[in-house]
């Protein structure tokens, strides 16, 4: 196992952070709390490196293959390097009936990229797919890091999409 | 496992007709495989937890909308289940289409082939051509390492790999990385897979994922045929299949014992077997003439033998492996009394002989293989358990993990991968023992304990003061009510305790007037030495061991090979067969008598070691040594040994005596897989990381890759 030490690669306001979740869960039942910890280390990261996932594992005392596994399975997880600014078009059926696909293209256009690539001032990363984000009554819409834009334009996007540093 | 409950209420449920009794709770599939009606499976397995991912063990059950996993249906009274109706047939072909969708066509070039749990179903349950036209998808393969092959597009994600790391071996390095279609059992990280029991995911795997990397390409499931064996390494007696090819093994996996190795082998059982085809092997006898080994014939280096031990007479000495058979041992001690010693010796890395009349008859577990995952509190003292006996370790984890309070005492910290309430570390072992008095956390917990037990090590049975850390044992166990119990060397030490291969007593235990043990067989040779499977500098405690052949009149070999001081100093060279080449006995630390035949082609003009040792009883005329065959050996044995009762009793009643002058060797620990001249020679189990811990290959090993 990776070993206590490496858990100094995690912020303190990282492991306070992870220390909050375990603690809500039973003792022996560390492992529910990697999702949430996981977050947090990307949050502050931006991506998950095999290091990190090690360090997460070696903090809640996990085998790291347990952790990587989430990290895996989970596509809010990024595990290579991606674009300051996350964006998350969704096209699933209400969206897709309320014109995401005319919005994903438009995205695609504004950006000069496809799903899955960063623009290349690395400003912006445009997910690769996204599915229901449970927001189908303002459709279409997306999702800027941790923001949802409803009631999607082609204008209102310009305007949120040239509104990120 | 998930079911047993302990109680005896008993229900009734029908399945395809036929009426069976099972308990409340059980899973359909333990009841089904219990009355011997097949169904379909790949991710259960009775020694793993349920996962119920495959799907494939769907059958139809009455009154139930849809098909249920019969690995994950708890039975309930008066169930009425079909496993072949059209329903459950549909489903079950339903299942393999899918998994085969991805898998690949490339049977004639998988060694699963001919033995592949989904070529087998695929045979009963899939259809001739497929419906799908898109390509399959590949997925890169996995280095786990220098004893299991992978082709990860095989796989069919059963998970139960993944299970294996979890449960079994307390340490998960596979893992399902990504999801759908995407979804790969990997390491994540490149690794290898490092632990004692790693070869049984090759077992596990029902497809050609993970395969068996020494034996990769070499040989067809359906040409090799199977013999039986025991494990030549320790004192469980693990039970093995060896597969063999012209007269050649092949491979070893484990054959089912649950009261010894479940369906387990260790690797050391498993892969040990590469050792037998060592560049090092003796293929002739040898007798030194003008300074020099020799080949020659049989007859003339048995005749030279039998001069040699004419010549040294009383003053002849035997060491012996402990992992000869019962019969190579009786006959070395029989031959050897005839000529008026007494000693012989298979102790070869004791330090302390002081009490060695406080000995058991024979060093037992104090209870059964399959009893220990049933204490519920235990110290082991002296042991680094999982490379000592991995199968016993096995057990202990099995305990620990249901809530067995597991201390260990030892001179440094080993790494368990199970729940241990303690680890004492403590330069001093016998300080360490007098430590656990009333009011200590151990005592405590072996007096609540209802079944607890004080085991001793191999490291404690090699301590250069065993008698007071024995004593301090024997005492802690009396005064808590534990069960006091011994992990003895080798695969054969209580055998070769029973019938005698020891200086101090006969078979059966019989008190005689003591004859030199292995200590002084080393430190004062006499003038004609016997080495029985031995490699006297790694076998024997005494660290000049080597140089004993050199000072012994003259030294026979009955060894499969030849290297180092034996090279050097061995005067009459009598090459004998490795555990799959002779029949013999082992009996395990829990007292099982176990016999085997023969397997293999002898390598060379070596013969089994009983042979040899039964015409050095013919030409030395010993009475009585007329056996025609290894059993009628092994029914002399057993009745000279009678029936001793086990038990470790004796030990508390040591008086050891003053303590002896520093000795030296601080070193009590032998890495795994240096335990034997054998295993040293396994060139994949030294490339492991525990081989190369352990020193990897000696420099006269065989072929790495065999
Ligand atoms: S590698 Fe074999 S045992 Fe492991 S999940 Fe795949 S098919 Fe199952
Ligand atoms: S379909 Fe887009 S948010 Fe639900
Ligand atoms: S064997 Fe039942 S689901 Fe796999």
């Amino acid at each position: 196992m990776a070993g206590a030490a490496n858990s100094t690669a995690l912020s303190a306001h990282v492991r306070a952070e992870i220390d909050t979740w375990k603690q809500k869960f039973p003792a022996e039942r560390q492992r529910s709390a990697v999702i949430a910890a996981l977050h947090a280390v990307q949050h502050e990261q931006g991506y998950l490196t095999p290091e990190l996932m090690e360090a997460v594992a070696a903090y809640l005392e996990l085998p790291p293959i347990q952790v990587f596994e989430v990290g895996a399975f989970y596509s809010m997880f990024e595990t290579t390097p991606i674009g300051r600014h996350s964006v998350s078009v969704c096209t699933n059926i209400s969206c897709m009936l309320c014109g995401g696909d005319e919005i994903l293209e438009h995205v695609k256009g504004k950006l000069g990229i496809e799903p899955g690539q960063t623009t290349p001032d690395g400003r912006v990363f445009l997910k690769a797919e996204y599915e229901c984000l449970a927001a189908c009554t303002g459709g279409p819409m997306m999702m800027v890091d941790h923001k949802y834009y409803e009631n999607l334009t082609p204008d209102t996007v310009d305007e949120i999409l040239d509104g990120l540093d | 496992m998930a079911g047993n409950g302990m109680t005896d209420e008993q229900i009734e449920i029908e399945v395809n007709g036929q009426t069976l009794t099972a308990r409340p709770g059980q899973m359909l599939i333990e009841v089904t495989d219990a009355a011997g009606i097949y169904i379909p499976r790949f991710c259960y397995h009775e020694n793993l937890s349920i996962a119920a991912n495959c799907r494939m063990c769907l059958v139809e059950v009455e009154n139930v909308a849809k098909p249920l996993p019969a690995c994950a249906t708890p039975v309930t009274p008066g169930m009425k289940v079909s496993t072949k109706s059209d329903r459950a047939i549909d489903a079950q072909k339903a299942t393999m289409e899918f998994l085969l969708i991805n898998h690949p066509l490339d049977c004639p070039i998988c060694d699963q082939g001919g033995e592949c749990e989904l070529q087998d179903l695929a045979m009963g349950f899939g259809r001739g051509v497929s419906r799908y036209t898109e390509g399959k998808r590949a997925v890169p393969d996995q280095d786990l390492g220098p004893l299991v092959s992978t082709d990860m597009t095989r796989c069919i994600h059963c998970t139960r790999c993944v299970r294996f790391g979890q449960e079994v071996a307390g340490i998960q390095e596979l893992g399902a990385i990504g999801r759908g279609e995407k979804m790969e059992i990997s390491t994540y990280i490149q690794q290898s897979v490092d632990h004692e029991l790693s070869g049984n995911i090759i077992d596990l795997c029902p497809v050609g994922a993970l395969n068996n990397k020494p034996y990769r390409f070499s040989a067809r499931a359906w040409e090799m045929t199977q013999h039986d064996a025991i494990g030549p390494h320790d004192c469980v007696g693990a039970n093995l299949h060896l597969h063999v090819l012209d007269g050649r093994v092949k491979r070893v996996v484990p054959k089912r014992n649950e009261a010894l190795n479940e369906t387990w082998a260790s690797d050391r059982d498993r892969f040990s077997y590469e050792g037998i085809y060592a560049d090092d092997r003796v293929t002739t006898p040898l007798v030194r003439r003008d300074g020099e080994l020799r080949p020659c014939d049989w007859d003339e280096a048995l005749a030279a033998a039998a001069d040699a031990l004419r010549a040294g007479g009383a003053d002849t000495g035997a060491l012996v492996s402990p992992n000869a058979t019962v019969e190579e041992g009786f006959l070395l001690a029989q031959l050897l009394g005839h000529l008026g010693s007494a000693s012989i010796d298979h102790r070869l890395r004791r330090r302390d002989f002081r009490a060695q009349d406080a000995d058991p008859v024979f060093p037992w577990l104090g209870m059964t293989v399959a009893d220990v995952e049933n204490l519920d509190a235990l110290l082991v003292v002296g042991s680094h358990l999982r490379e000592e006996v991995p199968l016993l370790a096995h057990r202990v984890r099995k305990a620990a993990r249901q809530g067995a309070r597991v201390y260990f005492l030892n001179s440094e910290s080993y790494r368990y991968l199970f729940p241990v309430a303690g680890q004492r570390v403590a330069a001093d072992l016998v300080a360490g023992i007098d430590q656990v008095g009333a009011g200590d956390d151990v005592h405590r917990a072996l007096q609540q304990g209802d079944n607890a037990a004080v085991l001793l090590g191999q490291i404690a049975m090699r301590h250069p003061r065993f008698a007071e850390l024995r004593q301090g044992a024997a005492q802690l166990a009396a005064n808590t009510g534990a069960r006091l119990g011994y992990i003895p060397e080798g695969a054969n030490a209580a055998g070769l305790s029973l019938i005698g291969a020891l200086p101090h007593r006969g078979p059966g235990g019989q008190p005689r007037p003591a004859g030199r043990h292995a200590g002084e067989l080393l430190n004062q040779p006499p003038s004609t030495l016997v080495l029985l499977g031995i490699e006297p500098e790694h076998d024997c405690a005494v660290a000049t061991a080597a140089s004993a052949l050199e000072q012994a009149g003259r030294v026979i070999a009955i060894t499969p090979f030849l290297a180092g001081s034996m090279a050097a100093h061995a005067d009459i060279v009598l090459p004998v067969g490795s555990f799959a080449e002779t029949a013999g006995t082992f009996v395990n630390a829990a007292g099982d008598w176990q016999s085997f035949a023969a397997a293999a082609v002898a390598v060379g003009d070596s013969r089994p070691g009983w042979k040899v040792l039964r015409v050095l009883g013919n030409l030395l005329q010993l009475p009585g040594c007329s056996y025609a065959t290894a059993a009628e050996v092994l029914d002399a044995a057993r009745a000279a040994a009678g029936t001793p009762q086990p038990d470790n009793a004796l030990a508390a009643s040591a008086k050891p005596g003053p303590p002896p002058a520093a000795a030296g060797d601080d070193n009590l620990h032998v890495p795994i897989y240096r335990a034997d001249a054998l295993v040293r020679r396994a060139g994949s189990l030294q490339q492991t990381s525990d081989g190369l811990a352990g020193g990897g290959a000696p420099a006269n090993a065989g072929d790495e890759a065999a």
